[in-house]
């Protein structure tokens, strides 16, 4: 191979694999609070079409961004609601969260479908994609707010009990996460593809939360898991363009199998996967116990 | 003026709230539906009407009600053994794929078959498959411990992938002029209809049989009360005696394997053949359908023809109000919304202060 055809590879694994780092990392802090919130592909999909409208309509790219997060504050709001004051199953409020992110989506979407749009440079987004890794780790372990969120995550009794306000912190998580969600959705729209299609996630919400298992719930392997995942993605067609003869159905199932294989990896050693996950994930926490 | 919302555990709890809730939760859903036709400029009253009461004003739309309550009601069915349990099987979709591919592969194996065992076998196939896909994320689950969650969902799309593959590729229909669709299942393999002229099938018998099996199971056997008392701690289960890994698999095989007969159903009554778009997200709004009906058997079936409602009104809205079939799911995102939230008056009391 010459060093161009590798450049050339690593450029497209840089681009394609920047949306599952921000969803990815997003989901990584909610969950060390204590949260599981799989309306990730949702979110992703309304702050996609969210930027999209919002660039169509005004042509100006601060807006929609501005929109696109607002977007996610709003969607993961309505999720904390839910989930924090009505102690709602994490599980069903998120499967909502997705079937309603699709949905809205699609009909947000089809009237300025099929508009053209001037992309946006994804590398920014990429630059900041590694920034905000280095930022949620430094956060997490060297801060204060961030020992709070990992104390609330763990045991939120033993939290509230020392006075912290676990309903408060796990607000901020969870909004953090939504957030981050709509920008991948946005990077989707606006820099990757750049254009609006119902459904363009694809499937890259849930891949993002296999990620942070894959991860053991840390920010810099959630970077390698995410590159190694899009690396995967991205091998599967040159393999086909040096002209592997297998049908081309075969290679596009190997991103989801090879998901499949690291997390019974990483999940079979159970005390490994015992100390890294936070401990009240997925439980409610109810204050008048 | 401030108000000061106080909560507090309920001690009576209350059996009519609990199925009352999902009443509430279809009434709000209509309400904010209304909120939403009036914010694309669409008269509330008349999209109701095309919406919810159009579609089954004749025959042939109480037909395709029961076409699509059918394998909805099948899915929740099965699924419900899983949630009772406090196992989370969100691959049925992958599952009814492969109970389609199996199933139907056997429609296509005896292409030519006149026999009156063809059908049978294709069920038995069907269920055999889905129940196979579903095994998968049960044995990842109970030996290597990891999350079914995940699991069951990836192998969706893999199943999806393999029924591209065949429909493109070897089972492709020579005279299909090159249509990625494979050649029609013969006579002896397609689903008999309940009335002529009308999609509605047999179908509908097996629902009801496995809504009635399904109760007596839940309410009526040690198996149903192994599951029932899991599902509410799974300590007291383990000072029970009560193996866990066994009752996993026990509830993803019943779950795969009713989500592999709805995809059987589906290629052999409606559809007739296999094609890349077997199931319109049945196996997710599945889902929807199990929680909406309360995990309880008779209510699966309600909150079926509800929801099958959706589907039918969000394609007549397509062609009527020229918006996107998708609205459906903003409906089911909404009743699912509300019926979690409303839940929350079950367990506790709200006092104003």
């Amino acid at each position: 191979m010459s060093i161009e055809l590798i450049i050339g590879i690593l450029n497209i694994v840089l681009i394609s694999t920047t949306p599952l780092v921000f969803a990815g990392i997003g989901e990584l802090v909610t969950e060390k609070s204590g949260v599981l919130n799989l309306g990730l592909e949702g979110l992703m999909l309304v702050g996609a079409v969210t930027g999209f409208i919002t660039l169509v309509l005004t042509g100006n790219y601060f807006y929609s961004l501005f929109l696109s997060i607002i977007s996610g504050v709003i969607l993961s709001g309505i999720f904390a609601f839910l989930v924090l004051n009505l102690m709602t199953n994490q599980i069903a409020t998120g499967l909502a969260l997705t079937i309603f992110g699709i949905g809205l989506s699609a009909m947000l979407g089809k009237k300025l479908g099929g508009t053209p749009i001037d992309g946006l440079n994804p590398y920014y987004f990429i630059v900041i994609s590694f920034l905000l890794v280095f930022f949620v780790a430094y956060f997490l372990s060297k801060t204060k707010i961030g020992l709070i969120v990992r104390a609330v995550g763990e045991n939120h009794n033993s939290a509230y009990a020392l006075g912290y306000n676990v309903i408060k912190t796990r607000y901020l998580t969870i909004i953090f996460g939504g957030v981050m969600s709509s920008l991948a959705g946005y990077y989707i729209s606006i820099c990757y593809a750049p254009m609006w299609q119902e459904g363009m996630t694809a499937g890259r919400g849930w891949i993002a939360l296999a990620l942070v298992v894959f991860a053991t719930w840390k920010p810099w392997r959630l970077l390698v898991g995410a590159y190694i995942f899009g690396g995967v993605a991205i091998m599967q067609m040159n393999l086909q363009a040096i002209g592997v003869k297998l049908p081309g159905q075969f290679f596009n199932m190997m991103p989801y199998l090879a998901t499949i294989i690291v997390l019974v990896f990483i999940s079979s050693n159970k005390i490994r996967l015992k100390l890294s996950a936070p401990s009240s994930l997925n439980i409610p926490f109810e204050k008048n116990q | 003026m401030v108000f000061l919302i106080r909560v507090q555990l309920r001690e009576d709890y209350s059996n009519l709230i609990f199925y009352l809730s999902p009443l509430v939760a279809v009434a709000l859903t209509l309400f904010f539906g209304s909120f939403i036709f009036f914010i694309l400029d669409l008269s509330p009253i008349e999209s109701f009407k095309i919406f919810f009461i159009s579609p089954i004003s004749n025959s042939y739309g109480i037909s395709e009600l029961f076409v699509k309550a059918t394998p909805l009601a099948i899915i929740a069915l099965g699924l419900s053994y899983c949630f009772k349990n406090n196992i989370y099987n969100i691959g049925a979709e992958g599952q009814l794929t492969m109970g389609a591919i199996f199933g139907g592969g056997i429609g296509l194996l005896f292409n030519d078959s006149t026999s009156v065992f063809l059908l049978p076998l294709m069920i038995l196939f069907g269920a055999i498959g889905g129940a196979f896909w579903a095994t998968i994320p049960a044995i990842l689950k109970t030996k290597f411990n990891t999350n079914e969650i995940l699991t069951s969902l990836m192998l969706t799309y893999v199943a999806l992938f393999i029924l591209d593959y065949f429909v493109v590729g070897p089972w492709k229909d020579p005279a299909g002029y090159g249509l990625p669709k494979s050649m029609p299942f013969p006579d002896a393999g397609r689903l008999p209809v309940l009335i002529d002229g009308l999609r509605v099938h047999i179908g509908v018998y097996f629902a009801l049989i496995i809504c009635l099996l399904t109760y007596i199971i839940f309410n009526k056997t040690l198996f149903g009360f192994k599951l029932r008392v899991t599902g509410l701690s799974s300590k007291a289960s383990q000072y029970a005696g009560f193996k866990y890994k066994n009752l996993i698999f026990y509830t993803f095989i019943i779950s795969g394997a009713s989500a592999g007969l709805a995809g059987l159903f589906e290629v052999s009554g409606p559809i007739g053949l296999l094609y890349r778009d077997i199931s319109p997200n049945y196996g997710f709004t599945a889902i929807i359908v199990a929680f909406l009906g309360r995990l309880n058997p008779f209510g699966i079936i309600l909150s079926s023809l509800l929801i099958a409602l959706t589907y039918l009104g969000a394609e007549d809205a397509q062609l009527f109000l020229k918006i996107p079939s998708a609205v459906g799911f903003v409906f089911q995102g909404l009743v699912l919304f509300f019926l979690l939230g409303t839940d929350f008056l079950n367990k506790y009391k709200v006092f104003i202060k």
